[in-house]
Protein backbone atom coordinates (compact mmCIF):
# COMPACT_ATOMS: atom_id res chain seq x y z
CA UNK A 1 0.00 0.00 0.00
CA UNK A 2 2.81 2.37 0.89
CA UNK A 3 4.50 1.55 -2.41
CA UNK A 4 1.37 2.47 -4.35
CA UNK A 5 0.95 5.78 -2.53
CA UNK A 6 4.62 6.61 -3.06
CA UNK A 7 4.25 5.90 -6.76
CA UNK A 8 1.32 8.25 -7.15
CA UNK A 9 2.80 10.95 -4.94
CA UNK A 10 5.94 11.00 -7.05
CA UNK A 11 3.85 11.42 -10.19
CA UNK A 12 1.91 14.29 -8.62
CA UNK A 13 4.66 16.01 -6.75
CA UNK A 14 7.05 16.33 -9.69
CA UNK A 15 4.32 17.87 -11.84
CA UNK A 16 4.33 21.63 -11.34
CA UNK A 17 0.64 22.18 -12.04
CA UNK A 18 -0.64 19.48 -9.73
CA UNK A 19 1.83 20.49 -7.04
CA UNK A 20 0.51 24.05 -7.22
CA UNK A 21 -3.10 22.87 -7.10
CA UNK A 22 -2.44 20.62 -4.12
CA UNK A 23 -0.82 23.54 -2.38
CA UNK A 24 -3.76 25.79 -3.12
CA UNK A 25 -6.30 23.24 -1.98
CA UNK A 26 -4.50 22.90 1.35
CA UNK A 27 -3.45 26.46 1.96
CA UNK A 28 -6.45 28.41 0.68
CA UNK A 29 -9.14 27.09 3.06
CA UNK A 30 -6.64 27.38 5.86
CA UNK A 31 -5.86 31.00 4.99
CA UNK A 32 -9.51 31.94 4.60
CA UNK A 33 -10.19 30.38 7.95
CA UNK A 34 -7.40 32.28 9.65
CA UNK A 35 -8.24 35.58 7.91
CA UNK A 36 -11.88 35.34 8.85
CA UNK A 37 -10.95 34.79 12.46
CA UNK A 38 -8.92 37.99 12.80
CA UNK A 39 -10.36 41.39 13.40
CA UNK A 40 -10.61 43.40 10.19
CA UNK A 41 -10.65 47.16 10.49
CA UNK A 42 -12.22 48.89 7.50
CA UNK A 43 -10.20 52.16 7.56
CA UNK A 44 -11.62 53.13 10.91
CA UNK A 45 -15.25 53.24 9.68
CA UNK A 46 -16.19 49.98 11.33
CA UNK A 47 -14.54 46.80 12.43
CA UNK A 48 -15.64 43.41 11.22
CA UNK A 49 -15.01 40.61 13.61
CA UNK A 50 -16.71 37.42 12.62
CA UNK A 51 -15.74 35.92 15.95
CA UNK A 52 -18.26 38.18 17.68
CA UNK A 53 -21.12 36.72 15.66
CA UNK A 54 -20.66 33.56 17.66
CA UNK A 55 -19.83 31.43 14.65
CA UNK A 56 -16.54 30.37 16.22
CA UNK A 57 -18.27 28.87 19.21
CA UNK A 58 -18.09 25.17 19.85
CA UNK A 59 -19.87 23.11 18.64
CA UNK A 60 -21.25 25.15 15.68
CA UNK A 61 -17.71 25.92 14.47
CA UNK A 62 -17.27 22.28 13.34
CA UNK A 63 -20.30 22.66 11.14
CA UNK A 64 -19.29 26.02 9.66
CA UNK A 65 -15.63 25.31 8.88
CA UNK A 66 -16.27 21.91 7.29
CA UNK A 67 -19.11 23.33 5.19
CA UNK A 68 -17.08 26.20 3.76
CA UNK A 69 -13.80 24.29 3.50
CA UNK A 70 -15.49 21.64 1.36
CA UNK A 71 -15.90 24.19 -1.47
CA UNK A 72 -12.13 24.14 -1.93
CA UNK A 73 -12.32 20.47 -2.91
CA UNK A 74 -12.66 21.58 -6.53
CA UNK A 75 -8.95 22.36 -6.69
CA UNK A 76 -8.00 18.82 -5.81
CA UNK A 77 -10.78 17.52 -8.07
CA UNK A 78 -8.85 19.05 -10.98
CA UNK A 79 -5.78 17.17 -9.78
CA UNK A 80 -7.74 13.91 -9.63
CA UNK A 81 -9.14 14.13 -13.15
CA UNK A 82 -5.82 15.28 -14.58
CA UNK A 83 -3.95 12.45 -12.89
CA UNK A 84 -6.07 10.08 -14.96
CA UNK A 85 -6.14 12.25 -18.09
CA UNK A 86 -2.35 12.62 -18.09
CA UNK A 87 -1.80 8.87 -17.79
CA UNK A 88 -3.87 8.43 -20.93
CA UNK A 89 -2.43 11.32 -22.92
CA UNK A 90 1.19 10.43 -22.05
CA UNK A 91 0.35 6.76 -22.62
CA UNK A 92 2.10 6.09 -19.34
CA UNK A 93 -0.85 4.01 -18.16
CA UNK A 94 0.04 1.44 -20.81
CA UNK A 95 3.72 1.66 -19.89
CA UNK A 96 2.95 1.26 -16.17
CA UNK A 97 1.00 -1.92 -16.90
CA UNK A 98 3.75 -3.29 -19.14
CA UNK A 99 6.31 -2.52 -16.44
CA UNK A 100 4.41 -4.83 -14.12
CA UNK A 101 1.76 -2.79 -12.33
CA UNK A 102 -1.55 -4.66 -12.37
CA UNK A 103 -4.75 -2.88 -13.34
CA UNK A 104 -6.00 -3.36 -9.80
CA UNK A 105 -2.85 -1.81 -8.36
CA UNK A 106 -3.19 1.12 -10.74
CA UNK A 107 -6.70 1.98 -9.54
CA UNK A 108 -5.73 1.32 -5.92
CA UNK A 109 -2.75 3.68 -6.14
CA UNK A 110 -5.12 6.43 -7.28
CA UNK A 111 -7.69 5.57 -4.62
CA UNK A 112 -5.17 5.39 -1.77
CA UNK A 113 -3.87 8.79 -2.82
CA UNK A 114 -7.42 10.18 -2.69
CA UNK A 115 -7.91 8.74 0.79
CA UNK A 116 -4.50 9.99 1.89
CA UNK A 117 -5.24 13.49 0.63
CA UNK A 118 -8.72 13.56 2.18
CA UNK A 119 -7.24 12.44 5.47
CA UNK A 120 -4.62 15.21 5.40
CA UNK A 121 -7.25 17.81 4.51
CA UNK A 122 -9.53 16.60 7.31
CA UNK A 123 -6.72 16.64 9.88
CA UNK A 124 -5.66 20.12 8.83
CA UNK A 125 -9.17 21.54 9.00
CA UNK A 126 -9.72 19.69 12.27
CA UNK A 127 -6.63 21.18 13.89
CA UNK A 128 -7.28 24.69 12.57
CA UNK A 129 -10.88 24.58 13.76
CA UNK A 130 -9.80 23.29 17.15
CA UNK A 131 -7.30 26.09 17.73
CA UNK A 132 -9.55 28.88 16.44
CA UNK A 133 -12.38 27.48 18.52
CA UNK A 134 -10.23 27.32 21.64
CA UNK A 135 -9.30 30.96 21.09
CA UNK A 136 -12.75 32.39 20.35
CA UNK A 137 -15.30 30.01 21.77
CA UNK A 138 -17.21 31.02 24.85
CA UNK A 139 -17.35 27.41 25.95
CA UNK A 140 -14.20 25.28 26.03
CA UNK A 141 -15.36 22.38 28.18
CA UNK A 142 -14.21 19.08 26.68
CA UNK A 143 -17.75 17.75 26.41
CA UNK A 144 -18.86 20.75 24.33
CA UNK A 145 -15.69 20.83 22.22
CA UNK A 146 -16.07 17.27 21.02
CA UNK A 147 -19.82 17.59 20.44
CA UNK A 148 -20.69 17.49 16.72
CA UNK A 149 -17.14 16.47 15.90
CA UNK A 150 -18.85 14.00 13.52
CA UNK A 151 -18.85 16.87 11.00
CA UNK A 152 -15.16 16.05 10.52
CA UNK A 153 -16.04 12.46 9.64
CA UNK A 154 -18.72 13.75 7.27
CA UNK A 155 -16.15 16.08 5.70
CA UNK A 156 -13.73 13.18 5.16
CA UNK A 157 -16.41 10.94 3.64
CA UNK A 158 -17.60 13.81 1.46
CA UNK A 159 -14.10 14.40 0.06
CA UNK A 160 -13.46 10.70 -0.61
CA UNK A 161 -16.85 10.38 -2.28
CA UNK A 162 -16.41 13.42 -4.49
CA UNK A 163 -12.88 12.49 -5.58
CA UNK A 164 -13.97 8.90 -6.29
CA UNK A 165 -16.63 10.33 -8.57
CA UNK A 166 -13.98 12.46 -10.32
CA UNK A 167 -11.74 9.39 -10.64
CA UNK A 168 -14.54 7.47 -12.29
CA UNK A 169 -15.33 10.31 -14.71
CA UNK A 170 -11.63 10.59 -15.50
CA UNK A 171 -11.45 6.88 -16.31
CA UNK A 172 -14.66 7.09 -18.31
CA UNK A 173 -13.76 9.94 -20.66
CA UNK A 174 -9.93 9.88 -20.39
CA UNK A 175 -9.76 13.68 -20.78
CA UNK A 176 -9.50 16.01 -17.78
CA UNK A 177 -11.61 18.83 -19.20
CA UNK A 178 -14.43 16.55 -20.35
CA UNK A 179 -14.44 14.81 -16.98
CA UNK A 180 -15.04 18.12 -15.24
CA UNK A 181 -17.79 18.91 -17.73
CA UNK A 182 -19.38 15.60 -16.80
CA UNK A 183 -19.70 16.85 -13.21
CA UNK A 184 -21.86 19.71 -14.48
CA UNK A 185 -23.85 17.27 -16.60
CA UNK A 186 -24.43 15.07 -13.56
CA UNK A 187 -25.57 18.12 -11.58
CA UNK A 188 -28.16 18.87 -14.27
CA UNK A 189 -29.19 15.21 -14.48
CA UNK A 190 -29.86 15.18 -10.73
CA UNK A 191 -32.18 18.14 -11.11
CA UNK A 192 -33.92 16.39 -14.01
CA UNK A 193 -34.40 13.37 -11.77
CA UNK A 194 -35.83 15.69 -9.12
CA UNK A 195 -38.21 17.15 -11.71
CA UNK A 196 -39.22 13.68 -12.86
CA UNK A 197 -39.84 12.59 -9.25
CA UNK A 198 -41.86 15.75 -8.66
CA UNK A 199 -44.07 14.89 -11.62
CA UNK A 200 -44.62 11.39 -10.24
CA UNK A 201 -45.13 12.12 -6.53
CA UNK A 202 -46.69 15.52 -6.96
CA UNK A 203 -44.86 17.11 -4.02
CA UNK A 204 -41.41 18.52 -3.38
CA UNK A 205 -40.71 16.60 -0.18
CA UNK A 206 -40.83 13.17 -1.78
CA UNK A 207 -38.95 14.42 -4.83
CA UNK A 208 -36.18 15.69 -2.55
CA UNK A 209 -36.02 12.28 -0.90
CA UNK A 210 -35.23 10.78 -4.31
CA UNK A 211 -32.68 13.46 -5.11
CA UNK A 212 -31.00 12.91 -1.74
CA UNK A 213 -29.71 9.52 -2.78
CA UNK A 214 -28.16 10.83 -6.02
CA UNK A 215 -24.34 11.08 -5.92
CA UNK A 216 -23.79 14.85 -5.84
CA UNK A 217 -26.81 15.65 -3.67
CA UNK A 218 -25.99 12.90 -1.16
CA UNK A 219 -22.49 14.35 -0.78
CA UNK A 220 -23.91 17.85 -0.36
CA UNK A 221 -26.46 16.64 2.18
CA UNK A 222 -23.73 15.23 4.41
CA UNK A 223 -23.01 18.73 5.67
CA UNK A 224 -26.13 20.89 5.38
CA UNK A 225 -25.75 24.65 4.93
CA UNK A 226 -25.11 26.32 8.29
CA UNK A 227 -26.44 29.82 7.44
CA UNK A 228 -29.93 29.06 8.66
CA UNK A 229 -28.46 27.66 11.85
CA UNK A 230 -26.44 30.81 12.48
CA UNK A 231 -29.61 32.88 12.04
CA UNK A 232 -31.37 30.51 14.41
CA UNK A 233 -28.84 31.14 17.15
CA UNK A 234 -29.59 34.85 16.84
CA UNK A 235 -33.35 34.47 16.83
CA UNK A 236 -34.09 31.37 18.90
CA UNK A 237 -37.77 32.31 19.15
CA UNK A 238 -38.41 31.74 15.41
CA UNK A 239 -39.12 28.02 15.63
CA UNK A 240 -40.30 27.74 12.00
CA UNK A 241 -36.64 28.24 10.99
CA UNK A 242 -35.64 24.94 12.63
CA UNK A 243 -34.28 22.29 10.28
CA UNK A 244 -32.41 19.02 10.44
CA UNK A 245 -28.73 19.80 10.01
CA UNK A 246 -27.24 16.78 11.80
CA UNK A 247 -24.99 14.21 10.17
CA UNK A 248 -26.99 11.00 9.89
CA UNK A 249 -25.54 7.52 9.65
CA UNK A 250 -27.59 6.72 6.55
CA UNK A 251 -26.20 9.80 4.78
CA UNK A 252 -22.71 8.48 5.40
CA UNK A 253 -23.69 4.99 4.24
CA UNK A 254 -25.08 6.36 0.95
CA UNK A 255 -21.91 8.29 0.13
CA UNK A 256 -19.63 5.42 1.14
CA UNK A 257 -21.75 3.19 -1.10
CA UNK A 258 -21.36 5.57 -4.05
CA UNK A 259 -17.58 5.78 -3.48
CA UNK A 260 -17.26 2.00 -3.46
CA UNK A 261 -19.34 1.77 -6.62
CA UNK A 262 -17.29 4.43 -8.44
CA UNK A 263 -13.99 2.77 -7.56
CA UNK A 264 -15.33 -0.63 -8.58
CA UNK A 265 -16.67 0.75 -11.88
CA UNK A 266 -13.33 2.46 -12.59
CA UNK A 267 -11.61 -0.88 -12.14
CA UNK A 268 -14.13 -2.67 -14.34
CA UNK A 269 -13.71 -0.05 -17.05
CA UNK A 270 -9.94 -0.39 -17.02
CA UNK A 271 -10.11 -4.18 -16.95
CA UNK A 272 -12.39 -4.37 -19.99
CA UNK A 273 -10.51 -1.78 -21.97
CA UNK A 274 -7.88 -2.57 -24.62
CA UNK A 275 -5.11 -0.03 -24.34
CA UNK B 1 14.93 -26.17 -23.98
CA UNK B 2 13.48 -23.89 -21.34
CA UNK B 3 10.33 -22.14 -22.53
CA UNK B 4 9.90 -18.45 -21.71
CA UNK B 5 6.59 -17.82 -23.40
CA UNK B 6 4.09 -20.30 -24.80
CA UNK B 7 1.17 -19.07 -26.88
CA UNK B 8 -1.66 -21.50 -27.61
CA UNK B 9 -4.51 -20.86 -30.06
CA UNK B 10 -4.58 -17.17 -29.22
CA UNK B 11 -7.39 -15.19 -30.87
CA UNK B 12 -8.28 -11.52 -30.61
CA UNK B 13 -11.29 -9.94 -32.24
CA UNK B 14 -11.99 -6.21 -32.43
CA UNK B 15 -15.66 -6.30 -33.33
CA UNK B 16 -15.85 -7.99 -36.72
CA UNK B 17 -12.14 -7.68 -37.34
CA UNK B 18 -9.99 -10.61 -36.29
CA UNK B 19 -6.60 -9.14 -35.45
CA UNK B 20 -5.01 -12.39 -34.26
CA UNK B 21 -6.30 -15.73 -35.43
CA UNK B 22 -5.58 -19.02 -33.67
CA UNK B 23 -1.92 -18.18 -33.13
CA UNK B 24 0.44 -20.64 -31.46
CA UNK B 25 4.20 -20.52 -30.96
CA UNK B 26 6.81 -20.93 -28.26
CA UNK B 27 9.71 -18.70 -27.29
CA UNK B 28 12.66 -20.57 -25.82
CA UNK B 29 15.42 -19.22 -23.65
CA UNK B 30 18.53 -17.79 -25.23
CA UNK B 31 17.34 -17.18 -28.79
CA UNK B 32 16.63 -13.96 -30.61
CA UNK B 33 13.14 -14.12 -32.08
CA UNK B 34 11.60 -11.91 -34.70
CA UNK B 35 7.92 -11.40 -35.32
CA UNK B 36 7.68 -10.37 -38.93
CA UNK B 37 4.68 -9.07 -40.75
CA UNK B 38 3.37 -6.08 -42.63
CA UNK B 39 1.60 -3.27 -40.79
CA UNK B 40 -1.68 -4.45 -39.33
CA UNK B 41 -0.73 -8.11 -39.28
CA UNK B 42 -1.35 -8.46 -35.54
CA UNK B 43 2.20 -8.13 -34.18
CA UNK B 44 1.49 -5.39 -31.68
CA UNK B 45 -1.84 -6.92 -30.68
CA UNK B 46 -0.12 -10.23 -29.90
CA UNK B 47 2.50 -8.48 -27.79
CA UNK B 48 -0.21 -6.37 -26.14
CA UNK B 49 -2.06 -9.51 -25.08
CA UNK B 50 0.93 -11.21 -23.49
CA UNK B 51 1.85 -7.93 -21.79
CA UNK B 52 -1.56 -7.62 -20.20
CA UNK B 53 -2.73 -4.41 -21.89
CA UNK B 54 -5.03 -6.02 -24.47
CA UNK B 55 -7.68 -8.56 -23.46
CA UNK B 56 -7.65 -11.82 -25.43
CA UNK B 57 -10.84 -13.19 -26.98
CA UNK B 58 -9.88 -16.85 -26.64
CA UNK B 59 -6.86 -19.14 -26.33
CA UNK B 60 -4.14 -18.87 -23.71
CA UNK B 61 -0.58 -17.83 -23.09
CA UNK B 62 1.81 -19.02 -20.39
CA UNK B 63 4.82 -17.23 -19.05
CA UNK B 64 7.84 -19.35 -18.12
CA UNK B 65 6.82 -22.76 -16.73
CA UNK B 66 3.15 -21.81 -16.63
CA UNK B 67 2.99 -21.48 -12.84
CA UNK B 68 3.77 -17.76 -12.81
CA UNK B 69 0.92 -15.24 -12.94
CA UNK B 70 1.16 -12.65 -15.72
CA UNK B 71 1.46 -9.92 -13.10
CA UNK B 72 4.53 -11.54 -11.50
CA UNK B 73 5.97 -12.61 -14.85
CA UNK B 74 5.96 -9.05 -16.16
CA UNK B 75 8.37 -8.09 -13.40
CA UNK B 76 10.91 -10.39 -15.10
CA UNK B 77 10.18 -9.00 -18.54
CA UNK B 78 11.43 -5.83 -20.16
CA UNK B 79 9.24 -4.40 -22.88
CA UNK B 80 8.97 -1.41 -25.17
CA UNK B 81 5.80 -0.99 -27.16
CA UNK B 82 5.58 1.49 -30.04
CA UNK B 83 6.70 4.92 -28.92
CA UNK B 84 8.61 5.47 -25.70
CA UNK B 85 6.13 6.49 -22.99
CA UNK B 86 7.40 8.44 -20.00
CA UNK B 87 6.31 11.36 -17.87
CA UNK B 88 7.48 14.42 -19.85
CA UNK B 89 7.92 16.62 -16.78
CA UNK B 90 10.26 14.22 -15.00
CA UNK B 91 13.97 13.81 -15.65
CA UNK B 92 15.34 10.55 -17.02
CA UNK B 93 16.48 9.52 -13.56
CA UNK B 94 13.13 10.31 -11.93
CA UNK B 95 11.31 8.35 -14.61
CA UNK B 96 13.55 5.35 -14.04
CA UNK B 97 13.08 5.62 -10.27
CA UNK B 98 9.36 5.33 -10.85
CA UNK B 99 9.87 2.21 -12.98
CA UNK B 100 12.14 0.78 -10.25
CA UNK B 101 9.33 1.28 -7.74
CA UNK B 102 6.82 -0.50 -10.00
CA UNK B 103 9.14 -3.42 -10.66
CA UNK B 104 10.44 -3.59 -7.12
CA UNK B 105 14.07 -3.08 -8.16
CA UNK B 106 16.77 -1.21 -6.27
CA UNK B 107 17.68 2.30 -7.50
CA UNK B 108 21.34 1.33 -7.85
CA UNK B 109 20.65 -0.19 -11.28
CA UNK B 110 19.72 3.18 -12.80
CA UNK B 111 23.22 4.51 -13.41
CA UNK B 112 24.41 1.17 -14.78
CA UNK B 113 21.61 0.94 -17.35
CA UNK B 114 21.88 4.59 -18.37
CA UNK B 115 25.55 3.94 -19.03
CA UNK B 116 24.69 1.05 -21.38
CA UNK B 117 22.51 3.26 -23.56
CA UNK B 118 24.85 6.25 -23.29
CA UNK B 119 22.53 8.63 -21.47
CA UNK B 120 24.29 8.89 -18.12
CA UNK B 121 25.41 12.49 -18.70
CA UNK B 122 21.84 13.53 -19.57
CA UNK B 123 20.17 11.86 -16.60
CA UNK B 124 19.11 15.14 -15.00
CA UNK B 125 17.46 16.51 -18.12
CA UNK B 126 13.71 16.36 -18.46
CA UNK B 127 12.26 13.69 -20.72
CA UNK B 128 10.50 16.26 -22.92
CA UNK B 129 13.86 17.75 -23.94
CA UNK B 130 15.04 14.43 -25.41
CA UNK B 131 15.26 13.63 -29.11
CA UNK B 132 13.33 10.59 -30.38
CA UNK B 133 16.52 8.52 -30.51
CA UNK B 134 17.34 9.39 -26.91
CA UNK B 135 13.78 8.65 -25.82
CA UNK B 136 14.00 5.23 -27.44
CA UNK B 137 17.34 4.55 -25.74
CA UNK B 138 15.88 5.62 -22.39
CA UNK B 139 13.05 3.16 -23.01
CA UNK B 140 15.62 0.40 -23.52
CA UNK B 141 17.39 1.39 -20.30
CA UNK B 142 14.05 1.28 -18.52
CA UNK B 143 13.26 -2.16 -19.93
CA UNK B 144 16.65 -3.44 -18.76
CA UNK B 145 16.33 -2.18 -15.17
CA UNK B 146 15.21 -5.52 -13.75
CA UNK B 147 17.79 -7.55 -15.73
CA UNK B 148 14.92 -9.21 -17.60
CA UNK B 149 14.78 -12.83 -18.74
CA UNK B 150 13.32 -11.61 -21.99
CA UNK B 151 13.38 -8.26 -23.73
CA UNK B 152 10.39 -7.46 -25.94
CA UNK B 153 10.81 -4.74 -28.53
CA UNK B 154 8.07 -3.54 -30.83
CA UNK B 155 9.39 -1.62 -33.85
CA UNK B 156 12.32 -0.21 -31.87
CA UNK B 157 13.82 1.68 -34.80
CA UNK B 158 10.59 3.14 -36.15
CA UNK B 159 10.99 6.81 -37.02
CA UNK B 160 14.68 7.04 -36.15
CA UNK B 161 17.42 8.49 -38.36
CA UNK B 162 20.11 6.12 -39.72
CA UNK B 163 22.46 6.97 -36.87
CA UNK B 164 19.77 6.27 -34.29
CA UNK B 165 18.84 3.01 -36.01
CA UNK B 166 22.45 1.93 -35.94
CA UNK B 167 22.82 2.78 -32.23
CA UNK B 168 19.67 0.88 -31.27
CA UNK B 169 20.67 -2.19 -33.30
CA UNK B 170 24.12 -2.19 -31.73
CA UNK B 171 22.57 -2.06 -28.24
CA UNK B 172 20.23 -4.94 -29.12
CA UNK B 173 23.12 -7.02 -30.41
CA UNK B 174 25.14 -6.34 -27.24
CA UNK B 175 22.21 -7.38 -25.06
CA UNK B 176 21.65 -10.54 -27.12
CA UNK B 177 25.36 -11.38 -26.80
CA UNK B 178 24.88 -11.43 -23.02
CA UNK B 179 22.41 -14.28 -23.40
CA UNK B 180 19.18 -12.35 -22.90
CA UNK B 181 16.27 -13.72 -24.90
CA UNK B 182 14.91 -11.12 -27.28
CA UNK B 183 11.59 -10.90 -29.06
CA UNK B 184 11.65 -8.27 -31.78
CA UNK B 185 8.55 -7.27 -33.73
CA UNK B 186 9.24 -5.50 -36.97
CA UNK B 187 8.03 -4.97 -40.49
CA UNK B 188 11.62 -4.31 -41.58
CA UNK B 189 12.93 -7.55 -43.03
CA UNK B 190 16.60 -6.68 -43.05
CA UNK B 191 16.32 -5.72 -39.38
CA UNK B 192 15.02 -9.16 -38.48
CA UNK B 193 17.56 -10.79 -40.78
CA UNK B 194 20.43 -8.92 -39.17
CA UNK B 195 19.41 -9.52 -35.58
CA UNK B 196 17.28 -12.65 -35.24
CA UNK B 197 17.95 -16.37 -35.31
CA UNK B 198 14.29 -17.43 -35.29
CA UNK B 199 11.28 -15.87 -36.89
CA UNK B 200 7.50 -16.00 -36.73
CA UNK B 201 5.86 -14.66 -39.87
CA UNK B 202 2.37 -13.23 -39.52
CA UNK B 203 -0.09 -12.03 -42.10
CA UNK B 204 -3.57 -10.77 -41.26
CA UNK B 205 -3.28 -12.32 -37.81
CA UNK B 206 -2.37 -15.76 -39.08
CA UNK B 207 0.93 -17.56 -38.68
CA UNK B 208 2.59 -18.36 -42.00
CA UNK B 209 5.86 -19.70 -40.70
CA UNK B 210 7.73 -20.18 -37.47
CA UNK B 211 11.21 -21.56 -37.12
CA UNK B 212 14.82 -20.70 -37.92
CA UNK B 213 15.42 -17.78 -40.24
CA UNK B 214 17.76 -19.75 -42.50
CA UNK B 215 15.29 -22.61 -42.91
CA UNK B 216 12.38 -20.37 -43.73
CA UNK B 217 12.12 -21.56 -47.29
CA UNK B 218 13.21 -24.89 -48.61
CA UNK B 219 15.37 -23.35 -51.29
CA UNK B 220 18.62 -24.23 -53.00
CA UNK B 221 19.36 -20.67 -54.06
CA UNK B 222 19.74 -19.27 -57.56
CA UNK B 223 22.35 -18.31 -60.16
CA UNK B 224 22.71 -14.87 -61.67
CA UNK B 225 24.22 -15.24 -65.12
CA UNK B 226 25.40 -13.19 -68.11
CA UNK B 227 26.90 -14.40 -71.37
CA UNK B 228 27.28 -13.64 -75.09
CA UNK B 229 24.96 -16.41 -76.27
CA UNK B 230 21.97 -15.06 -74.42
CA UNK B 231 19.05 -16.94 -76.04
CA UNK B 232 20.92 -20.23 -76.14
CA UNK B 233 21.52 -20.02 -72.40
CA UNK B 234 17.87 -19.25 -71.65
CA UNK B 235 16.75 -22.25 -73.73
CA UNK B 236 19.23 -24.48 -72.02
CA UNK B 237 18.16 -23.45 -68.55
CA UNK B 238 14.50 -23.88 -69.33
CA UNK B 239 15.04 -27.49 -70.42
CA UNK B 240 17.56 -28.37 -67.68
CA UNK B 241 15.94 -30.54 -64.96
CA UNK B 242 17.85 -28.82 -62.12
CA UNK B 243 16.12 -25.49 -62.71
CA UNK B 244 12.58 -24.71 -61.70
CA UNK B 245 12.22 -21.18 -63.03
CA UNK B 246 14.10 -18.77 -65.28
CA UNK B 247 13.77 -15.03 -65.10
CA UNK B 248 15.25 -12.63 -67.69
CA UNK B 249 15.85 -8.97 -66.95
CA UNK B 250 17.70 -7.41 -69.90
CA UNK B 251 21.20 -8.84 -69.91
CA UNK B 252 20.81 -10.59 -66.58
CA UNK B 253 19.43 -14.11 -66.45
CA UNK B 254 18.33 -15.57 -63.12
CA UNK B 255 17.90 -19.33 -62.82
CA UNK B 256 16.26 -20.77 -59.72
CA UNK B 257 17.49 -24.17 -58.60
CA UNK B 258 15.14 -27.08 -57.98
CA UNK B 259 18.01 -29.43 -57.04
CA UNK B 260 21.23 -28.62 -55.19
CA UNK B 261 24.02 -27.64 -57.56
CA UNK B 262 27.34 -25.91 -56.92
CA UNK B 263 28.71 -23.05 -58.99
CA UNK B 264 31.79 -24.96 -60.34
CA UNK B 265 29.58 -27.91 -61.29
CA UNK B 266 27.21 -25.59 -63.18
CA UNK B 267 30.07 -23.73 -64.84
CA UNK B 268 31.50 -27.04 -66.09
CA UNK B 269 28.16 -28.09 -67.57
CA UNK B 270 27.87 -24.76 -69.39
CA UNK B 271 31.42 -24.96 -70.68
CA UNK B 272 30.81 -28.48 -72.01
CA UNK B 273 27.82 -27.15 -73.93
CA UNK B 274 29.98 -24.44 -75.42
CA UNK B 275 28.60 -21.52 -73.43
CA UNK B 276 31.14 -19.23 -71.85
CA UNK B 277 29.74 -17.20 -68.97
CA UNK B 278 30.85 -13.62 -68.44
CA UNK B 279 29.09 -13.37 -65.10
CA UNK B 280 28.24 -16.11 -62.57
CA UNK B 281 27.01 -15.56 -59.03
CA UNK B 282 25.31 -18.10 -56.79
CA UNK B 283 23.04 -16.59 -54.16
CA UNK B 284 20.47 -17.55 -51.56
CA UNK B 285 17.25 -15.58 -51.34
CA UNK B 286 17.36 -12.74 -48.86
CA UNK B 287 14.75 -12.76 -46.14
CA UNK B 288 12.85 -10.16 -48.10
CA UNK B 289 12.64 -12.37 -51.17
CA UNK B 290 11.76 -15.36 -49.02
CA UNK B 291 9.09 -13.41 -47.23
CA UNK B 292 7.50 -12.20 -50.45
CA UNK B 293 7.67 -15.71 -51.87
CA UNK B 294 6.03 -17.09 -48.75
CA UNK B 295 3.19 -14.59 -48.81
CA UNK B 296 2.83 -14.91 -52.61
CA UNK B 297 2.66 -18.69 -52.42
CA UNK B 298 -0.07 -18.49 -49.88
CA UNK B 299 -2.05 -16.05 -51.95
CA UNK B 300 -1.81 -18.16 -55.12
CA UNK B 301 -2.70 -21.28 -53.14
CA UNK B 302 -5.77 -19.57 -51.83
CA UNK B 303 -6.74 -18.50 -55.33
CA UNK B 304 -6.46 -22.00 -56.77
CA UNK B 305 -8.20 -23.58 -53.81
Amino acid sequence: MLRLIQLELQKLWLNKVSRALIFVSFILPFTVLVLSSIKINFFGFFTLELGELGIFNFPIIWHITTFFASYFKFFFAIVVVSMIGNEYSNKTLKQNLIDGLSKKEFILSKFYTIVFFSLCATLLIGLATFFIGMYYSSYTEASIVVREIEFLLAYFVKLVGFFSLCLFFGMLVKRSAFALAFLVVLYIVEWLVFWGAYEIFGNGDDAFKVKNVMPLESMYKLIDQPIQRIVMTKFPEKTEMAYDYAVHWYEIVIVVGWSALFIFLSYRLLKKRDL
Amino acid sequence: MEPILTIKNLTKKFGYLTAVKDLSFTINKGNVYGILGPNGSGKSTTLGIVLNVVNKTSGEFLWFDGNTSTHDALKQVGAIIERPNFYPYMTAEQNLKLVCKIKGVDHSKIAEKLEIVGLLDRKNHKFKTYSLGMKQRLAIASALLNDPEILILDEPTNGLDPQGIHQIRQIIKDIAANGTTILLASHLLDEVEKVCSHVVVLRKGEKLYSGRVDEMINSHGFFELKCEKHDELVNLLETHPNFSKVKVEGELITGFLAEPMSAPEFNKVMFDKGIVLSHLVKRKESLEEQFLQLTDNLESNQKTA
